[in-house]
């Protein structure tokens, strides 16, 4: 905490003005030109031919609605499978200690530092044809690779730390007193995480279900190799971005651009909004715990 | 650290269980997929692979333009964290939420658009094109991507370390007599300097591996300005799988590196703080 008589600040520790102005400057200028100016530049170059030729561009073409539909099944399920391992991972890390845990958390992290083509190629030679699994899942009937199967695998592949990292901090700023009071009070596992933990890391964990949303949504390096980029079929909405501008098709490119683009912005919102909230709630639990 | 020694609370061992099946079973497998694939090809066979022309080619280009890239984004991401940790300006807030339009943008769409602005006819290149500066499908333009992915990296990093500086040290070396520029270069640099190549190793590590938006800015010429992604990317289209391979496990391994040096650049950096 601050110290209770403020100390007017020495005038030479704070920069002159005309420094603080042309950095302001400078600064503001480069996030025009990096990022407010490329998302204009999104939905100008997207209704350029009017609302009519936008929504025809988005709706009107079967393959174009189909990879909104694969988005809106492949995102959500591999954002579900690593809430699961996300939740389970923070309470074996932030709750016990164990051998290995800090091995544990550096291997949660992998997955950051792999390229995604890498991921990509890594899932064909595990289910390619000349793949480790490939021949036996053939000659039982099983295609993976080519398939959405594939795409979720990828996607979730890509998207394993996001929800961990963002609990597993949570967790242990919050601490095991409630919860243990909980047990101490005659409660089950099962209670314990439904009334106490999750109700106590809910802001985290929203936290990191929109990193992960976002991430999984925009994937492209890895759905591109496991996918085989078929139209209709395993396009997700990056895929067919990218199959669009490549057969000069700009406007429709940039209609489902801007889709993606409006979901990245909400996603901006609600992440600065549950910031705050995920602030307030660790800070009032070490005040707590200072007052005790 | 708020944790329980005694295992009081009931689920390690399901907890526990359940994080190593699944990240054997989703990370391991395949890593090791890859890495024994890598391992079972004949040595000279692998050698070959790994150091052809276009591979030696694309390795360089994609050192340097992330190298570049990470320096230009730790230079302007310092920059623009000074600039919202120290400074009041209108609609500062809004600025700040922004830096992570690029964790939330895909970067197919980043490619899509970058690729268009600095086109002849692009809202940058209308005007920069008269002036010689030809971004589009060069190797800059791979840079100018790398910088906007990278970038957020170093602002976020050096946040909190910059919010966390000791005013009072500041204004001691001003008392002292030391000039603006003297405290910035004596006293807060050497303190952020952790922060900065934290960020920087974060930046370099993500442009290491990025494609999504490097293929749609770059003209992707074998030799020229294919970087290392794409070549793997379009050795798999042609079905030659130890060739792309053995590009995989050096940028795997490079990217492990990176995972290395950060994890290491951490604990460094903290080292005074218990």
């Amino acid at each position: 905490m601050g110290s209770l008589t403020t100390v007017p600040r020495a005038a030479k520790a704070e920069d002159p003005a005309w420094i603080r102005w042309t950095l302001t400057a400078v600064a503001v200028l480069l996030l025009t030109v990096l990022v407010i100016v490329p998302v204009v530049s999104v939905f100008v170059e997207a209704f350029a031919d009017g609302w009519t030729a936008y929504w025809d561009n988005l709706l009107g073409d079967p393959d174009t609605r189909s990879a909104m539909l694969l988005t809106a099944v492949v995102a959500p399920v591999a954002v579900a499978c690593n809430v699961a391992f996300g939740v389970a991972a923070a309470w074996a890390i932030a709750r016990f200690h164990f051998r290995g845990r800090t091995t544990l958390v550096t291997v949660i992290d992998l997955p950051f530092s792999v390229s995604p083509v890498v991921v990509g190629l890594m899932f064909v030679l595990l289910f390619g044809m000349q793949g480790f699994f490939g021949p036996w899942l053939r000659a039982h009937g099983v295609q993976i690779l080519f398939t959405p199967i594939a795409l979720i695998l990828a996607t979730t592949f890509v998207t394993v730390p996001f929800v961990a990292r963002e609990m597993i901090p949570v967790m242990e700023a919050i601490g095991p007193d409630e919860e243990l009071a909980a047990l101490s009070l005659g409660a089950n596992g099962w209670q314990i995480f439904v009334r106490v933990t999750l109700p106590n890391v809910k802001w985290g964990l929203i936290y990191g279900v929109l990193l992960c949303n976002a991430r999984a949504m925009g994937e492209f390096g890895a759905v591109y190799v496991v996918g085989g980029r078929i139209a209709g079929e395993t396009n997700t909405m990056p895929l067919q971005v990218d199959m669009l501008f490549q057969g000069f098709n700009s406007p429709a490119a940039f209609a489902i651009a801007s889709v993606l683009t409006l979901l990245g912005l909400v996603t901006l919102a609600l992440k600065t909004w549950v910031e705050g909230r995920k602030k307030d709630l660790t800070q009032s639990h070490e005040d707590a715990k200072v007052e005790s | 650290m708020a944790q329980v020694n005694r295992r009081v609370l009931p689920g390690f061992r399901l907890s526990l269980g359940f994080t190593l099946v699944y990240l054997t079973v989703l990370v391991l497998v395949p890593l090791a997929a890859c890495l024994l694939t890598a391992a079972s090809l004949p040595r000279d066979e692998f050698l070959k692979a790994v150091w052809t022309e276009r591979a030696r080619a694309a390795y360089a280009l994609t050192f340097v333009a992330a190298f570049v890239a990470a320096g230009v984004s730790a230079v302007l991401g310092t920059l623009i964290a000074w600039v919202l940790v120290r400074y009041d300006f209108p609609l500062k807030k809004f600025f700040d939420a922004i830096v992570d339009l690029p964790f939330a943008l895909p970067t197919a769409v980043a490619g899509l658009v970058f690729s268009n602005l600095y086109v002849p006819s692009g809202w940058f290149g209308r005007f920069l094109v008269p002036m010689g500066v030809e971004f589009a499908y060069s190797q800059a333009a791979i840079v100018l991507v790398m910088v906007f992915i990278g970038f957020p990296f170093v602002v976020r990093t050096l946040q909190p370390v910059l919010e966390s500086l000791d005013h009072e040290t500041e204004e001691a070396a001003a008392m002292l007599g030391a000039g603006r520029w003297q405290v910035f270069r004596r006293v807060i640099f050497p303190a952020i300097l952790p922060g900065i190549v934290t960020g920087f190793a974060l930046a370099f590590a993500r442009a290491l591996g990025e494609y999504g938006s490097v293929v749609f800015v770059s003209s992707n010429i074998p030799g020229k300005s294919e970087i290392a992604a794409v070549l793997i990317v379009n050795k798999l289209e042609e079905f030659k799988y130890v060739e792309a391979t053995a590009v995989a496990t050096v940028l795997l391994f490079a990217s492990f590196l990176m995972l290395a040096v950060v994890n290491w650049l951490e604990r460094w950096s903290r080292r005074w703080d218990r």
